[in-house]
């Protein structure tokens, strides 16, 4: 939920990138790319359509023809569900690169430049901060209800804060050491100190600045559609699917399990990622 | 009394302003970002504005051209953008909030309504996750590895992972439900209020839990516990003397970091749970694009988040000596 989990004190953190992955890390990718080949290949393999109905066969238990069984208007549960997840992925992979690559750009150029562009960078991320990330989403999502494009925009707009804030604030450091320094003395440019210098120690906590934002997506877009506010049905979307769902899960509690697991598990699996999960 | 008639009280003094200006500002770029969007919004929806304000503010039976026209005028509807969105801001800045669209009441009257409401669901919250979250960190931090150590750390990092909507329909499923003891929605006196604030409370006390536990882990590697331990002291008195202070720094400091799940989460679970507060009348007015409401209601959640990010600020130096000048 917290799409600001981390903050410019966070990044400290030398051995984040060099360390072994432990078996939190190693379940974690495994269930990550469990998802992300169903959600890839899924809606390509089932090969049935997700907004075809067939009302006379609704609720219809679990066959070999449709391993999730029919929703409540007949639709191929385990169709909707890849879309769903295909869609959450997109998504969140979309965002976070439209906020990482801004962000990190805008860091190093203001750490690089500093004075007047410094400032008044720092004075629109604080801007955005201000307000808690899904806030600013909803205020986004609210200029045209059901879209997808506002949705992205402002999950976008809510990330790239922290890859500027953080990124400026290890240039800056960075810039003050030796050996940059000597780089700099010896007449390379900067893009051959950025690429050479600066990324090697920044990638590390850029990488977890996008797994949390991948997760916030993800997060935000189910919330948003279990509470209505964000896509519509008849959109396979994991919040939508849910909130439809629930009213069924008497009858057939598969149907409304199996979009939460999805979620559930896409968010344990970038959890796991992190190395701190495995302190104890 | 003694501490404010020392000489150190100036530098004190001078650090609280300066943290008090940032809050200030803070909470003045939140009126306008929310003010600003808002405005950009009436402008954007579709049809004319001037006659969906008469509508709002006479009735759909009541607006007649000469109606719309009023308010063209009053709200300078027909002036070019910059001119229009200055004065969007000044009244912003007067705290004039205009009318809701789908209620016809006042804006401000109906947050009065819902603040109680949302100012009493996070408060007991916060409260309930501060005692279940580092209560069972410091009972694992005593001994890492341990079973409560094992334990927790596996319920947080599933609390983690679930969503607040989907814990608060969990809970729902089981209390209400399966168990009928508590009541699944609504806001009256029969405990209503114990489902959504212990959705947010359980999601807030996932990650303190942790913060706690860590911060105990170095409190016990620390060479003044060991100190307090060697001299004499039982377990329970040197961590109430030496200890929780200790403890409860790091806690207190990362509900600045929480802050932000428990405002997204009153979003949400109110919402749910029907619970009728900002956050509710929030998700509602989108629902209505009842651009009023939607600006009320994000500008006194933003507010609420600016002012106990200030509390935490406070707090936090007051539990931490390091802090202060």
């Amino acid at each position: 939920m917290t799409m600001h989990t981390l903050s410019s004190d966070d990044f400290i953190d030398p051995a984040a990138g060099r360390r072994r992955p432990g078996r939190a890390q190693i379940s974690g990718m495994v269930l990550l790319a469990a998802i992300a080949c169903f959600a890839v290949f899924g809606p390509w393999l089932i090969g049935i359509d997700p907004a075809v109905q067939q009302l006379e066969r609704y609720l219809e238990a679990p066959s070999l023809a449709h391993p999730l069984g029919l929703d409540q208007l007949g639709r191929s549960a385990l169709a909707r569900l890849a879309h769903a997840a295909q869609l959450s992925l997109a998504l969140a992979l979309i965002s976070v690169l439209s906020a990482a690559i801004p962000g990190t750009l805008l860091g190093l150029l203001a750490a690089w430049r500093g004075g007047w562009l410094e400032r008044v960078l720092a004075a629109i991320a604080d801007a955005v901060l201000a307000l808690p990330g899904l806030l600013l989403v909803l205020l986004l999502a609210a200029f045209a209800p059901g879209g997808f494009w506002p949705l992205y925009v402002g999950i976008s707009l809510a990330l790239w804060v922290e890859y500027f804030r953080v990124v400026r604030a290890a240039t800056r450091i960075l810039m003050a050491s030796p050996h940059v320094e000597a780089a700099r003395l010896l007449g390379f440019g900067p893009l051959h100190i950025v690429r050479r210098h600066l990324l090697p120690e920044l990638l590390p906590r850029l990488f977890t600045l996008m797994r949390f934002g991948f997760a916030g997506a993800v997060l935000a877009m189910a919330a948003l559609g279990f509470v209505g506010v964000g896509l519509q049905p008849p959109t396979a979307e994991l919040g939508v699917m849910m909130i439809e769902l629930l009213p069924y899960y008497g009858e057939a509690p598969w149907l409304i399990g199996a979009p939460v697991l999805v979620l559930f598990l896409t968010l344990l699996g970038l959890l796991l990622l992190s190395p701190e999960t495995e302190a104890a | 009394m003694t501490f404010f008639s020392t000489p150190r009280v100036r530098p004190y003094l001078r650090r609280a302003g300066t943290a008090l200006a940032q809050r200030l500002l803070q909470a003045l770029l939140v009126a306008l970002l929310v003010g600003t969007l808002c405005f950009f919004m009436t402008r954007m929806l579709p049809g004319d504005m001037a006659y969906r304000i008469a509508a709002g503010r006479y009735g759909y039976d009541m607006v007649t051209t000469a109606a719309a026209e009023a308010v063209r005028l009053e709200l300078g509807l027909d002036r070019p953008w910059p001119a229009a969105l200055a004065e969007w801001w000044g009244r912003l800045l007067q705290f004039d909030l205009g009318v809701s669209q789908v209620t016809a009441q006042p804006v401000a009257m109906e947050i009065a309504w819902q603040l109680g409401p949302t100012l009493n669901l996070s408060l007991l919250a916060m409260a309930l996750s501060l005692f279940i979250g580092p209560t069972l960190g410091v009972l694992a931090g005593l001994t890492p590895g341990g079973w409560i150590d094992r334990l927790t750390l596996a319920v947080s990092t599933v609390l983690r992972a679930l969503p607040s909507f989907l814990l608060g329909l969990v809970l729902v499923l089981v209390f209400s439900v399966k168990l009928g003891v508590l009541p699944a929605a609504g806001h009256d006196d029969h405990g209503s209020i114990l489902l959504p604030a212990l959705t947010l409370a359980l999601g807030m006390a996932a990650v303190s839990c942790r913060v706690a536990r860590d911060a105990m882990v170095g409190v016990r590697g620390s060479a003044y516990f060991a100190f307090a331990m060697t001299k004499g002291l039982n377990t329970r008195q040197a961590l109430a003397r030496h200890g929780l202070r200790n403890v409860a720094a790091p806690v207190v400091a990362y509900l600045g970091v929480q802050l932000v799940y428990l405002v997204e989460g009153v979003v949400l679970v109110e919402t749910i749970f029907a619970w009728p507060g900002i956050g509710h009348a929030l998700v509602h007015a989108i629902f209505g694009r009842d651009v009023p409401m939607i600006q009320g209601t994000a500008l006194v959640l933003g507010l609420m988040f600016v002012l106990f990010n200030a509390l935490v600020d406070a707090a936090c130096a007051f539990i931490d000596p390091r802090r202060r000048p």
